[in-house]
């Protein structure tokens, strides 16, 4: 995984709340089953439109996506995460996350930044008043610069050193190969198996 | 230190913790379907990694199959091609897998607890949100992105940060007519789609004690839509009564072993919850949505909501949004709503008490003229002990099709999908935009009111028959 420290691009507002996995990525292209080549597929329902703030000109080339409040309820499906990277996004800030997608998210390697609501209102104005506006996501500060904004946002203090260590999950865990098999020996043997 | 459910469970599984990390917990079940899973087991061969307990892991195919001709090949090349990674992925990986034409075969939430491999106290998890369902055993059950599948497969654990916990309590009696769904959608509605996030919910009180575990599994199965990551019910004699001569539950002494360890997992009564909800089981009656998200729900006697009733400005958009997609007039009678569309079935209703729940309704009823109606039980278990008890020759009789097991119009990858601007009443849990099909409305509701709406054209409950 690349490492991820700071990230600077420009940024789409997207003015939704509740912005379910079903519409990130429809469910007609889950049945893919390759892990790359998802943009098309990303907002499928709502690029159909072409007011849609993906398909406007002045936001063409976006890598930041600012959303509204429960940003990828839903499904757990992951697809949603690729969908976003695979379109070219490093970032989603928002107030509020689903949990699932959040997780899935920082596995990824996308990063999800929880800013307060009044901060993304003021992303928000800011870059629909000049959508060109370089917009800075620095993790090592947890920052989010933008012209004379600066906004702090959470994220887990976990994913954040993963992220930026550039570390992969499964490694990781399998350097305690050893105390799982620990945990296995004891596990009672009236647990059912599927063999 | 007095514990909930939630927290004993989680404790008993942790395989390691460390200062500032997340603990890792190990995974006794890891269920895996066709959609989820290709590109975990594709990581898993990029990497050169083994599948860790082949035999702690089980396969099922049913988020795209068809529900008609099972036998042929599946039409829909892309359904095809996932099907087929998916068995040969478990044949190259040892997982066993339960396909089309397996008795078996079925719903991966309807198949885990119907064999008895669903326990008290155990975790599971699977690439789907609706994992949820199995959490009505008093199992910590949650849904997994892609790559946590692929985590579960080469280490059969997962680095997870503990989870609040919130207790939702519903006490009292449920009026006639009142059913698990309705109790789902109110507490759905009651804490909204994000009131759950970061929780475990635990639902108790004695109107939670008097479900069956068919009810139990579609209360834990919504849990996803209140944001929760899982939702959990301790376990209690229906609970060992449900489980006892199952397939894989044990037997002998070590069910006596087993009872005596489920029996311990209750939450403690002075266990402390970071939230409590409380519901009196007597105010609820049949629930329906009007919305676009699970959480925009009503008593069916209630009126479409406006856009002027918002607590906010973001509310105000969303039911906006919502009555637009919805094709909905606001003020207008829930009742009034007319339906081209009956879907049975789901994760959350597709067991056999809720396909008799229908039946009892359809019984010496015909459905509506011009309406279609779907059933697609959740199993082949199920299918087949429908049929036994003669359920088919009823649904067949009232003018409904009656299909093979499936997830089908739940979320529609399968042939079985609404056509823009067609208008469901559906006993899934999900009514997303697009979600059945693009440009389909759906009101979600339980088997009862999808049977009862089937036969009038328009929502409605038995009592309005």
């Amino acid at each position: 995984m690349e490492k991820f420290i700071t990230h600077t691009g420009t940024a789409a507002p997207l003015r939704r709340s509740n912005v379910d996995t079903d519409q990130i990525i429809p469910a007609e292209y889950l049945k893919r089953i390759t892990r790359h080549g998802f943009e098309d597929g990303l907002f499928g329902a709502w690029r159909k439109d072409s007011d849609f703030v993906l398909n406007q000109p002045a936001y063409q080339g976006v890598s930041i996506l600012i959303a509204g409040p429960d940003f990828g309820t839903g499904s757990s499906r992951e697809h949603a995460v690729w969908a976003l990277q695979d379109f070219g996004f490093k970032v989603v800030l928002s107030s509020r996350f689903a949990d699932i997608f959040r997780g899935n998210s920082g596995k990824g390697g996308l990063l999800t930044g929880l800013v307060d609501q009044a901060d993304i209102e003021l992303l928000w104005a800011a870059v629909e008043a000049n959508p060109a506006l370089e917009v800075t996501v620095d993790l090592d500060k947890r920052e989010v610069r933008a012209g004379a904004l600066t906004a702090t946002f959470e994220v887990d203090d976990y994913v954040r050193w993963r992220l930026m260590e550039g570390l992969d999950d499964i490694g990781i865990t399998m350097k305690h190969g050893d105390v799982i098999a620990e945990f296995e020996a004891k596990r009672p043997a009236f647990m059912p198996t599927t063999a | 230190m007095a514990k909930t459910l939630a927290e004993k469970v989680w404790e008993a599984h942790v395989v390691r913790r460390a200062e500032g990390e997340p603990d890792l917990l190990y995974i006794d079940l890891h269920l895996v379907h066709e959609v989820t899973s290709p590109q975990a087991f594709d990581g898993l061969r990029a990497t050169g990694r083994a599948v860790r307990r082949p035999e702690l892991t089980l396969a099922t195919e049913d988020h795209n199959v068809p529900t008609t001709d099972i036998l042929k090949p599946i039409a829909d090349p892309i359904s095809k091609a996932q099907v087929d990674a998916l068995r040969a992925n478990c044949a190259e990986f040892g997982v066993p897998i339960y396909s089309l034409g397996n008795v078996e075969q079925g719903i991966v939430h309807v198949v885990g607890p119907q064999l008895g491999l669903t326990q008290p106290g155990m975790t599971v998890v699977c690439g789907d949100s609706h994992t949820s369902t199995h959490g009505a055993f008093g199992a910590l059950a949650f849904g997994i992105g892609t790559s946590e599948v692929e985590h579960v497969l080469a280490t059969q654990t997962l680095p997870l940060k503990p989870f609040k916990t919130m207790a939702i309590n519903v006490d009292g009696d449920l009026p006639v007519g009142v059913t698990a769904k309705d109790v789902t959608l109110a507490v759905i509605a009651k804490i909204g789609t994000g009131g759950g996030q970061g929780y475990v919910l635990e639902y108790k009180g004695s109107a939670i004690r008097a479900l069956s575990m068919e009810g139990r599994m579609t209360v834990c199965n919504m849990s996803i839509e209140a944001g929760a990551r899982a939702g959990m019910i301790a376990p209690d004699e229906t609970t060992f009564e449900y489980l006892k001569g199952r397939d894989r539950a044990p037997a002998g002494a070590m069910w006596d072993e087993a009872v005596a360890y489920w029996s311990t997992l209750p939450s403690d009564t002075d266990a402390k919850y970071d939230a409590e909800v409380f519901i009196d089981a007597s105010t609820l009656s049949p629930f329906v949505t009007w919305g676009t998200n699970p959480g925009q729900g009503l008593p069916l006697t209630a009126n479409v909501p406006s856009p002027a009733d918002a607590v906010d400005e973001t509310d105000r958009v969303a039911i906006e949004n919502a009555l637009e997609y919805m094709g909905l007039t606001a003020g207008m009678p829930l009742r009034d709503i007319k339906v081209d569309t009956v879907f049975v079935g789901s994760c959350t209703n597709g067991r056999i008490e809720d396909l008799r729940a229908v039946a009892e309704v359809l019984k010496g009823r015909k459905v509506a003229p011009g309406m279609r109606m779907l059933v697609v039980p959740g199993s082949v278990r199920v299918k087949h002990q429908a049929e036994a008890e003669g359920l088919d020759v009823i649904v067949k009789d009232s003018g409904a099709e009656w299909r093979e097991a499936g997830c089908s119009m739940c979320l529609a990858m399968n042939p079985d999908k609404l056509a823009p601007g067609e208008r469901s009443a559906s006993t899934s849990n999900r009514n997303f935009e697009g979600r059945q099909g693009p440009g389909g409305r759906t009101h979600l509701v339980s088997p009862a009111v999808a049977a009862a709406t089937a036969i009038k054209g328009h929502l409605a409950a038995p009592a309005d028959l």
